[in-house]
């Protein structure tokens, strides 16, 4: 990268830039933990404390007394990686054939999956919600995850087809010639070559999992209500309370925020994979 | 054993006759090398006896028994790939042994196997290395002992050479001839590349467009070639042809000389001509001349020849050792 930019000058213009635009991106985070050690006079306080307020656990106290943050947090786990790895099993196998057996028509295939996702959710929030009452599946964990997999299977599939894509199809025909069946095929020689990929993947749709509030709040209500629901809880009708809010958030966050943190270098690489060669 | 019959083999491609029907004889043991130029459907023919790809019509008898509904694995044979596809998350060890832990071999046979193919192959100290730390010769070496140890009724090799530099291309050349000769198993060998062909087959087939053009021993296809495509195939400087009235004295519509067929003399002799260029190899010359009344001509003569750019020679065909082509590109064989 250093050698990108010819003038110094240029240098330091794009670095300020990049800086200026990571502190927005960061800001709201930075501000929400920040309120959470407010008291809740302080936190609307106008103009807005910085530092300069007295520093409180109370809204960590308080919430946790209010309502089990673990139940929710256990639901949030269970959600997202349960969807997650439901939808490695259907997304492995069909990147698999859409990668190495492609047909004129895969490509429109692909197209076609990813275009579900342009669609608004509240379009068929009603159909499903009525599907999900018959059935008896709101506020039932085996229901929602079955809708965070399948809100989540083309963006899994997308990630792995063009991951696969640039595995070279000989080593697959070597291992069949090797004598290796279809599921030993891709168990002991896609996968391990693959291991990346389908890192980041996993990483990236448990974040989008973890984060998922449509679904989660329309269709659960407290024994499968994740995180989500946690947080929203605290913007009730009586009146917003902003720092305990910022401390439901937090602690909301907090898990993923760590996890995310540590595998960055994965993330960064799935999320732009096949943008650059 | 390792017999091959393909029978009226076909492939097409959508719309495309790759394969239009091929009819090969294929003896246990014999080192037989397809070749021709890129796109003549070489590759997809070994792919198709493989069984990587499905034949659209025919069939492929192994021993006698026809395989074409069966998976490569149970065709009993062995493949080569050009990039070598090892397994790269696996050790030496393990990229031998994959084959033998896929057939459900005892721990005690796999490791007696994997040393025994490591010992032919030089590869004992590397065991250990991953394929990403090994020089192309090296990889290829585990590419051949992945297919050793399976005990194939066959090894199929696509153009395992053509990654290689030249020099390590002729040393891996003499590997697999030699183990060819202490293997005694059968060798289908696919390459683009006459050179090899001519040097490591028992048999040499080539192809065209999908089709056998001519099949036989090296000597008989250089000696005899079929047609104008295999005689300019096989060969290197290739063989000039010569059309109209020069032809037309010796009863064909084409007539064929090998460079190395040409006598040359600067005093006399049956076609003048002048040197356009001159490559001199130190143990040969090739001159690239123009003849007169007849045009460009490519002439190989042993030794060092003080000759460059204008200089007038003759040249004197050898008269036993003409080929002659009919309008159709045929050989004619009659006198």
């Amino acid at each position: 990268m250093e050698k990108t930019f010819k003038s110094p000058l240029k240098h330091i213009a794009f670095s300020v830039f990049a800086w200026l635009v990571g502190l927005m991106i960061f800001f709201p985070i930075f501000w929400m933990v920040l309120t959470s050690f407010k008291s809740e006079l302080d936190a609307i306080s106008m103009p807005p404390m910085f530092f300069d307020f007295d520093w409180t656990l109370a809204n960590y106290v308080e919430v946790q007394a209010r309502s089990n943050y673990f139940k929710f947090a256990m639901n949030s786990v269970v959600l997202s990686v349960g969807s997650t790895l439901i939808g490695l099993v259907f997304a492995v196998t069909c990147a698999w054939a859409m990668a190495f057996s492609p047909t004129k028509r895969t490509k429109n295939a692909l197209l076609w999956m990813l275009s579900t996702k342009m669609m608004p959710p509240v379009g068929v929030l009603v159909p499903i919600y009525l599907v999900f009452r018959d059935w008896g599946l709101l506020d039932n964990r085996f229901g929602i995850m079955m809708v965070l997999f399948l809100m989540n299977l083309p963006i899994m599939v997308w990630m792995l087809y063009t991951y696969f894509k640039e595995i070279p199809k000989d080593i697959l025909e070597a291992a069949r010639m090797d004598g290796a069946t279809m599921p030993k095929e891709i168990l002991f020689v896609l996968l391990p070559m693959a291991v990346p990929g389908i890192a980041s993947t996993m990483l990236l749709n448990i974040i989008l999992a973890w984060n998922e509030a449509f679904w989660t709040l329309n269709l659960t209500t407290s024994d499968a209500a994740p995180l989500t629901a946690f947080i929203a809880s605290y913007s009730s009708p009586e009146g917003l309370f902003w720092a305990k809010l910022s401390a439901a958030s937090t602690m909301a966050v907090a898990p993923i925020l760590i996890i995310g943190w540590f595998s960055q270098k994965q993330l960064v690489r799935g999320l732009t994979f096949g943008a650059v060669k | 054993m390792g017999a091959i019959r393909l029978e009226k083999v076909r492939k097409t491609f959508g719309n495309l006759d790759v394969i239009p029907g091929v009819d090969l004889d294929i003896n246990d043991g014999e080192f037989v090398v397809f070749v021709g130029p890129s796109g003549c459907g070489k590759s997809t023919l070994l792919r198709l006896i493989a069984g990587l790809e499905d034949v659209s019509g025919g069939k492929i008898l192994i021993d006698g028994t026809d395989v074409v509904d069966a998976s490569p694995a149970k065709r009993g044979l062995s493949m080569v790939f050009q990039s070598y596809a090892l397994y790269p998350h696996m050790t030496v060890y393990n990229n031998i042994a994959f084959g033998l832990k896929m057939a459900g071999e005892s721990k005690a046979v796999i490791e007696e196997k994997v040393r025994n193919a490591a010992d032919i192959l030089n590869l004992t100290d590397y065991l250990d290395r991953r394929p990403g730390a090994l020089s192309g010769g090296q990889r290829q070496r585990v590419a051949i002992g992945r297919a050793i140890v399976r005990n194939p009724a066959a090894f199929l090799f696509d153009e395992p050479l053509s990654n290689l530099d030249a020099s390590l291309r002729v040393n891996m050349r003499l590997e697999i001839t030699a183990l060819h000769q202490s293997l005694k198993t059968t060798m289908v060998y696919v390459t683009h590349d006459q050179v090899e062909a001519m040097t490591m087959a028992n048999k040499i087939v080539v192809l065209q467009a999908g089709r056998v053009e001519q099949v036989g021993a090296p000597m008989e296809l250089y000696n005899r070639p079929a047609n104008k495509f295999v005689a300019g195939f096989i060969g290197s400087p290739k063989m000039n042809f010569i059309e109209g009235a020069y032809a037309g004295q010796r009863n064909s519509h084409t007539l064929g000389i090998r460079p190395e067929h040409i006598a040359v003399s600067t005093e006399s002799g049956e076609i003048a001509a002048t040197v356009k260029i001159a490559e001199h190899l130190g143990a040969e010359t090739y001159l690239h001349v123009v003849a007169d009344d007849i045009g460009p001509m490519t002439v190989r003569a042993t030794g060092e020849m003080p000759l460059g750019e204008h200089d007038r020679i003759w040249l004197t065909p050898d008269a036993t050792r003409l080929h002659r082509f009919d309008a159709h590109g045929q050989a004619i064989t009659a006198p």
